[in-house]
């Protein structure tokens, strides 16, 4: 019979189908699609220029160092924050858990000026760091105090289900073959809780390097010292040196898919581990 | 209404989920088809649904095909494995739902619908639940209002995936009961889909039995299971002891002890696996003859009305355990007689052995 | 913060239980009281302090000065283009979101993964990349710039481009909140519809629709919120013309450059509230969402 290939019970797949990957294709994959024409236009030597000037190199520096630092930071009190949301009952904690997707719902606009004010010489709490000679506005410190607010969630969020579910049983049985305390978190614990962890950490890493509009107001933008990656970007493109700019956002694409990669497959690895279908 | 399926063929990838399957089911009987999981029974169920289409063979519906009639239009009643309740809804909505999603001209009146629903929710005894949600029903509760639902429709035959399969054991018994009491009621053309084979004995009228993509047999249960017409079937069905041997004369040789057998159509020498039910084997003490399988007695059951003694083979004169297990049922009569204790060597000889011919797997028997 | 908040700070405190009245799970008492206050601390300085801060430096010149700047008109007509910049992509993603949810959810083809990786691709671009994608294609010079200019359409420093690049930014959120929700759900429910004898449409409405109507609000109001907020890639496209083609967020950021801190926190402060409800709205229809699915375990029992 020549309908068995096609049929199906449930309608609209050809449709739903058919209409996702043309959205798909219109607003993501061709408009992506042109970076990489774009930087066509240059050759192997130019594009070599644009990626490997010295603003430029300075600028992958802060961000990525920069960026793995704060996800970092946020993998270690991220960590502590989910475990005390799931672990421990204290006044408020409906009120601090729901306030953890914040940096997602604020704008990042508003982020990155309210940590300027904070984090300024006379700012609540810059005005207590400056005696000590730590200058955190208009300085990489700056930079990385707004990638630390952007990445938070993405650690506790994915670290907080995976501790949720955590069978009791297995800490009840390891406390009954004589482990301490710290050992069941070292040797039970935290080995269930690595992949999710480490994508946690992955995804604010991936988030980090990307992120403009919280960190351009706190970072000073001081060529060499305090540029971030996307900035780059943006000022070639004020200099309409549309090629210029396209050569470095191909950079951070590449970088980004092998992110997505990498994300994906520690995605398939916590599935793995915990026995949870995504 | 009367089905037939003619040369069903599916397949998955490279898994043959169905191999030439032709089957009829008679109008107004309850049939079972019963085989382990992956022997294609609920995807035969799926495609006389019409949920699943055949890659080749056709699906007769009342002797008219029905291979290209849309699932909505068949007018079959399925019931899902888990039920598939909708969970958003009233019992009273899951049950009134096939009613009202009728096109306009043909749709009942909210009126009609209402009496309708109540009808059926008397029928399977769960009016007092119209108004509850199915989350807060019982397993057995929901199977009931799964069926209530699919009959809601007036189907022309009714398709039950698994019915009891994620029931309790107790709720289970009482349940295929009622389904067979139902049944005997509204008569209509039935097929379920289980592996339980007390489940598929005890409720059908016929059971078919299926294996890898194969119908094995089909049959009343009484003849599924006092003359299996496989080798699977003997093994699926109830409990079965088997023994590996090789015909000789008018005996079976098992290892180094004969069983006294006969099985005319069987060449001598050729490969053959017999296989006794637990009350067609009997012990005899064992007196140093070769006649009868030797076994140790390993454990006494003597709770119940017989008593079901559990033995390891023996590798004949050696005394050393050739790994088998066998199961056999005796009257607590003759366990007196033989004066049975745990420890005894034993032989077991059979009052009814079925032969098969091993490699080819067809049997004959004797 | 209403009555489901205290419904769930009871509920929240027992989960807590389960740990800490077992001898097996529970620290000892320093152990959890440092925990808990250098994350609550870490908390207090990264999140709660940023957040208050925006209210107190909108507040800094009094209500006056606050609610002029509110009312000017330029933040007037950067609210407007907000909205209809989030009014455009959030429906234009919410079909597609449950477009590619059903086909992915409700049926087998070939490079599924692919499809769900794909998808959530704009999550991965950094927001700059988001603008500049569209400036080369219809900016000045770009692939389509000349033919535009002669047509006199303007996409790119004008509204157009704004709503583009508010659709690539917020595109995956509907459909990563679906995909999942509907793979789990399966598709028996849809099959016992249509064996019942209804129509696609009617199993969508009737059958599929009630039962992600929490996951696809979820999605919606991340998606939202991201539309109105959104400002690496509106930056790139806008042109920063005033009264034009500025949006809130950048509508924050000429003030801030403007040295006029209290009018750009004012408009902020705005922003922050949409943050907080949107909060809101997301806690409640967890609690929600949470409490009106308590059918999914018997689905998950072994098959045959």
């Amino acid at each position: 019979m020549a309908a068995a290939q096609t049929f199906r019970v449930l309608p609209g797949f050809r449709l739903t189908l058919g209409y996702t990957l043309a959205y798909l294709s219109l607003i993501v994959l061709l408009p992506l699609a042109t970076v990489f024409l774009k930087t066509a236009s240059l050759s192997a030597a130019e594009f070599w220029n644009v990626i490997s000037a010295p603003r430029v190199v300075a600028s992958y520096k802060l961000s990525f160092g920069v960026s793995l630092a704060a996800a970092a930071i946020n993998a270690v009190f991220g960590l502590m924050l989910a475990w005390s949301l799931v672990r421990y009952g204290f006044p408020g904690k409906r009120f601090v858990d729901a306030l953890i997707d914040l940096p997602f719902a604020l704008p990042t606009a508003v982020a990155g000026i309210a940590l300027t004010a904070l984090y300024a010489k006379n700012g609540w709490i810059g005005q207590y760091l400056d005696p000590l000679g730590i200058q955190v506005a208009f300085k990489p410190l700056g930079v990385l105090v707004a990638l630390v607010f952007i990445g938070l969630p993405f650690v506790v969020r994915t670290v907080q289900p995976i501790l949720e579910d955590l069978d009791t049983e297995l800490e009840d049985a390891a406390a009954s073959l004589g482990a301490g305390r710290w050992q069941i978190f070292r040797h039970v614990i935290l080995p269930v809780l690595l992949p999710a962890l480490l994508t946690g950490f992955a995804l604010a890493f991936a988030r980090a390097v990307g992120e403009y509009g919280s960190v351009i107001f706190i970072a000073g933008n001081i060529p060499m010292v305090s540029e971030i990656t996307p900035l780059m970007i943006i000022t070639k493109l004020e200099q309409y040196d549309y090629a210029g700019a396209t050569a470095i956002a191909v950079v951070m694409l590449v970088l980004s898919f092998l992110l997505l990669l990498l994300i994906n497959g520690l995605q398939a690895w916590t599935a793995r581990r915990t026995g949870r279908d995504r | 209404m009367s089905i037939q399926v003619r040369n069903i063929r599916k397949t998955f990838g490279d898994f043959i989920a169905l191999d030439d399957v032709s089957l009829d089911f008679p109008a107004g009987e309850l049939v079972a088809l019963l085989g382990p999981s992956g022997c294609g029974k609920t995807t035969l169920l799926r495609i006389i649904a019409g949920l699943e289409q055949a890659d080749a063979g056709r699906v007769m519906l009342d002797g008219a095909d029905a291979s290209g009639t849309h699932v909505r239009e068949r007018q079959v009643g399925f019931v899902f494995q888990h039920y598939a309740l909708f969970r958003h809804m009233t019992v009273f909505d899951n049950v009134a739902f096939g009613m009202r999603m009728k096109p306009r001209g043909q749709r009942p009146s909210e009126k009609e619908t209402r009496t309708k629903v109540e009808e059926l929710l008397t029928l399977v005894q769960l009016e007092w639940l119209a108004d509850r949600f199915p989350a807060q029903l019982s397993g057995g509760q929901r199977q009931r209002i799964a069926l209530a639902r699919a009959l809601a429709v007036e189907p022309r035959v009714l398709l039950l995936d698994e019915p009891f399969g994620a029931l309790d054991a107790k709720v289970r018994k009482e349940l295929r009961r009622w389904l067979r009491k139902l049944h005997d009621e509204l008569h209509i053309t039935s097929i379920f889909v289980t592996h339980d084979q007390e489940e598929a004995l005890e409720v059908a009228d016929r059971v078919v039995l299926m294996d890898r993509g194969h119908v094995e047999q089909i049959g009343t249960p009484e003849e599924v299971y006092r003359q299996p017409a496989t080798p699977f079937v003997y093994g699926f069905l109830g409990s079965v002891n088997f023994f590996h041997g090789r015909v000789d004369g008018g005996n079976l040789r098992v290892g180094e002890d004969l069983l006294p057998h006969a099985p005319h159509e069987l060449d001598a020498g050729s490969e053959v696996i017999a296989f006794a039910r637990p009350h067609e084997l009997d012990l005899v003490p064992d007196t140093h003859t070769d006649t009868g399988v030797a076994a140790r007695v390993m454990r006494i059951h003597a709770f119940g009305v017989s008593v079901r003694v559990e033995l390891e083979g023996l590798n004949g004169l050696s005394g050393m355990s050739s790994g088998q297990h066998f199961e056999v049922e005796l009257t607590q009569q003759r366990v007196a007689e033989l004066a049975l204790a745990e420890g005894q060597n034993v032989r077991l000889l059979p009052s009814r052995l079925k032969v098969f011919q091993r490699n080819d797997a067809i049997g004959a028997s004797a | 913060m209403s009555a489901a908040t205290t419904l769930n700070w009871t509920a929240a405190t027992q989960t807590a239980d389960r740990f800490e009245s077992r001898e097996a799970t529970r620290e000892a008492p320093w152990v959890k009281w440092t925990i808990l206050g250098v994350s609550l601390t870490f908390f207090a300085v990264f999140l709660l302090m940023p957040l208050v801060a925006v209210f107190v430096e909108a507040l800094r010149k009094g209500w006056d000065t606050y609610w002029s700047a509110l009312i000017h008109e330029d933040a007037l007509w950067a609210i407007k283009l907000t909205l209809i910049a989030a009014a455009i992509s959030v429906p234009l993603n919410l079909v597609f979101g449950v477009c590619a949810a059903w086909a992915i959810a409700k049926f087998e083809f070939r490079g599924k993964h692919l499809l769900i990786t794909l998808i959530d691709l704009p999550f991965s671009v950094s927001p700059v990349i988001a603008g500049l994608i569209y400036v080369l294609i219809f900016g000045a010079q770009g692939w389509l710039g000349p033919w535009l200019a002669e047509h006199d359409v303007r996409i790119i420093f004008a509204v157009p481009g704004i709503v583009l690049a508010t659709v690539f930014v917020t595109f995956p959120f509907v459909a990563r909140e679906l995909i999942p929700l509907m793979q789990a759900q399966g598709r028996e429910e849809e099959e016992a519809a249509i064996v019942l004898g209804a129509n696609g449409w009617q199993t969508f409405w009737y059958v599929t629709l009630p039962n992600i109507k929490w996951g696809l609000l979820y999605g919606v109001i991340l998606c939202n919120a991201r539309a109105m907020g959104e400002f690496g890639a509106v930056s790139v496209v806008s042109g920063h013309i005033r009264g034009q083609t500025n949006t809130l967020p950048l509508h924050v950021e000429i003030l801030y450059n403007e040295y006029q801190f209290a009018a750009a926190f004012a408009v902020a402060s705005l922003l922050a509230l949409l943050a907080l409800v949107t909060l809101a709205i997301k806690t409640w229809v967890e609690h929600h969402a949470g409490s009106a699915t308590p059918s999914r375990e018997p689905r998950q029992d072994a098959a045959s």
